[in-house]
């Protein structure tokens, strides 16, 4: 139709502009890379990148947030948020290390499936409380997952009670550190995690779905999709992915931790923002959530390994979540997208 | 009820009405949002719905789209009685309904929104997969049919890209491809400048040529006098009257509309 025409030449007025407005955070991921690799050069004479142990220690850091970052991807999207999953993390590795403490020594290989096992169901239950209170109760996703929040974390503390709990068993501690091609079997776990999502997000009913409620609820609604069901199976699939990391968790320490997904909470929320989603939903990709976590973790390790003082890589990851959302907010001149949260 | 004159060369026509509504009533509490509403709508006709705000425009179609169940009287679908128990179940039967804004998601493209909640799929080594390329088709298709001009490029764009009469027509089109025989659109018109007002109106009048029942709300009385066949006025929920546009006039319709 006629009108079109207008908004269509004013859209495209800087696609250079536009092009990198989208592809920012690949550009900025490239040039943190060769940031710490010319200073590693520089400083050491050493590859920072072509080196086997760094890349490790990389895809390590990168493998907590970004497993919670997987689900959270799917809750973003359909306009939800989810705070709990730190601590449903914690509370995963507590009780995975509480059921294997006491079945490790009459079998240690049935204990690591019990403890699988109890790790993803007791992740289940505040995903589905979340689910609940937030799809029928109509509780504020912000509300209700920082009272969960709370409640995992408490329960954590209590499983626990007070401090970790140690688990000793070999078959634990292979699934946590050992390595399959040089590949540490954590990060091949999360890389399968995060193919199965990424498929489910981009190629099937289910990830269309997401991104129409988060587009428009009620379109969504009276297109006779059952959003209440959908609402409860994301916050499910988001503690499942808690569940997970708390698993990996147990593994790699050899114990479990009520407080093991405290400091990973606002990194996976910051990974899922600087890989493109919006916080008012609708938008965002499994693939710009691996590149957030990625970017995260290598100013977490590239500062370490620069000699920074730790406490930089706060400073450093905040502004980029700040950037990124900026970056977000400008899309809307430069590339003609208009956004809904305005 | 002169029916038998709706739009003629369409054999359908000799048919029985596609709605047929008796004695309509909704209560809310002690509130009566419509009270014994009867009227019909045939195929390749449009039936205007005008009506002041809390007349029981809004009550009336959600009663037709499945959304609130009537407390008394019956509807009659192609000749049978028929209880929508929800708008999914409308649907089904060929009742689709566009709502004002709410029809589309906005962060998807045109495709996406005419599949919304139907999408067809492919496998892939036994995997569910949508099938993209088949959406993109239908969709190009659809528009085509309704000769709505939307640039290639758009089509795969989120549709919050296009323009509101636009948005208008892919939320027409996707009642369409689902074979809507009854359209119901509210507003319409409302949010769109004059000239998409008038694309609008012409693609209005294309799907009456296309057999579709259309019944269409609206405060505009220009816009109701262009496109209806008849239009019936509600006030605080009773029928205040019915005309055929062409032995009435705006003042007549609005006196229906505001009483005295």
């Amino acid at each position: 139709m006629s009108a079109s025409s207008g908004d269509d030449s004013e859209g495209r007025r800087h696609p250079a502009l536009a092009f990198l407005v989208r592809a920012w955070p690949w550009l900025f991921l490239f040039m943190l890379c060769v940031f710490f690799e010319t200073w590693a050069r520089a400083s050491y004479g050493i590859s920072f990148l072509f080196n086997r142990f760094n890349l490790q220690s990389i895809a390590l850091f990168a493998a907590f947030p970004l497993l919670l970052g997987l689900g959270q991807t799917f809750v973003i999207i359909a306009g939800g948020i989810d705070l709990s999953v730190g601590f449903v993390m914690g509370l995963a590795a507590v009780v995975m290390a509480r059921v294997m403490q006491s079945i490790t020594p009459l079998d240690p290989a049935l204990a690591l499936l019990c403890g699988i096992i109890a790790a993803i169901l007791i992740s289940l239950v505040p995903g589905w409380i979340n689910g609940t209170l937030i799809s029928r109760l109509r509780v504020p996703p912000f509300i209700g997952t920082l009272g969960m929040f709370g409640v995992a974390r408490g329960a954590g503390f209590l499983t626990a009670g007070g401090t970790t709990v140690p688990v000793n068993n070999e078959w634990l501690f292979a699934m946590g550190n050992s390595r399959i091609l040089e590949i540490p079997v954590p990060v091949i776990i999360t890389v399968l995690i995060l193919i199965a999502m990424h498929w489910a997000l981009s190629q099937s009913r289910f990830g269309q779905y997401t991104y129409a409620i988060g587009g428009n609820r009620t379109a969504a609604v009276r297109s006779g999709i059952n959003v209440r069901r959908h609402t409860l199976y994301l916050y499910m699939i988001s503690a499942a992915c808690a569940g997970v990391a708390g698993m990996i968790y147990t593994a790699r320490f050899s114990a479990g931790a009520a407080q093991a997904g405290e400091p990973i909470l606002l990194d996976s929320i910051a990974a899922v923002v600087i890989g493109g989603a919006s916080l008012f939903g609708g938008s965002g990709t499994i693939i710009g959530t691996l590149i957030g976590a990625l970017i995260i973790a290598i100013i977490q390790y590239g500062l370490v390994f620069i000699n920074v003082e730790p406490f930089w890589q706060f400073v450093a990851v905040g502004i980029v979540i700040i950037v990124s959302v900026l970056i977000d907010q400008s899309r809307e001149k430069l590339t003609g997208d208009r956004h809904d949260s305005d | 009820m002169t029916a038998t004159e709706a739009t003629a060369a369409h054999p359908a026509t000799d048919e029985g009405p596609v709605l047929r509504c008796t004695d309509l009533s909704k209560r809310f509490g002690g509130v009566h949002a419509l009270e014994k509403v009867s009227f019909e709508v045939r195929r390749g006709e449009v039936l205007a719905l005008a009506g002041d705000n809390g007349a029981g425009k809004s009550t009336l179609i959600k009663t037709i789209s499945g959304v609130h169940r009537p407390d008394e009287g019956e509807i009659r679908y192609k000749g049978e009685r028929v209880v929508l128990d929800n708008p999914r179940h409308a649907r089904e039967i060929g009742i689709e309904t566009i709502y004002q804004d709410l029809a589309l998601a906005d962060n998807l493209d045109v495709g996406a929104n005419v599949f919304l909640g139907r999408e067809p799929t492919t496998r892939l080594f036994g995997l569910e997969r949508l099938d993209r390329p088949k959406m993109r088709a239908v969709a190009h298709d659809v528009l085509e049919t309704l000769d709505i001009d939307i640039p290639e490029r758009k089509l795969h764009e989120p549709v919050r890209n296009l323009s509101g009469g636009q948005r208008q027509a892919v939320a027409i089109g996707r009642a369409i491809y689902w074979n809507a025989e009854l359209l119901i659109m509210d507003e319409p018109t409302a949010a769109l400048g004059v000239p998409e007002q008038r694309k609008v109106k012409e693609l209005i009048l294309r799907l009456k040529t296309q057999n579709v029942a259309i019944i269409f709300i609206s405060h505009n009385l220009v816009d109701i006098f262009d496109v209806s066949d008849r239009i019936m006025v509600l006030r605080r929920g009773i029928k205040a009257g019915e005309r055929r546009p062409s032995e009435t006039d705006h003042n007549e319709v609005v006196r229906l509309m505001i009483g005295g």
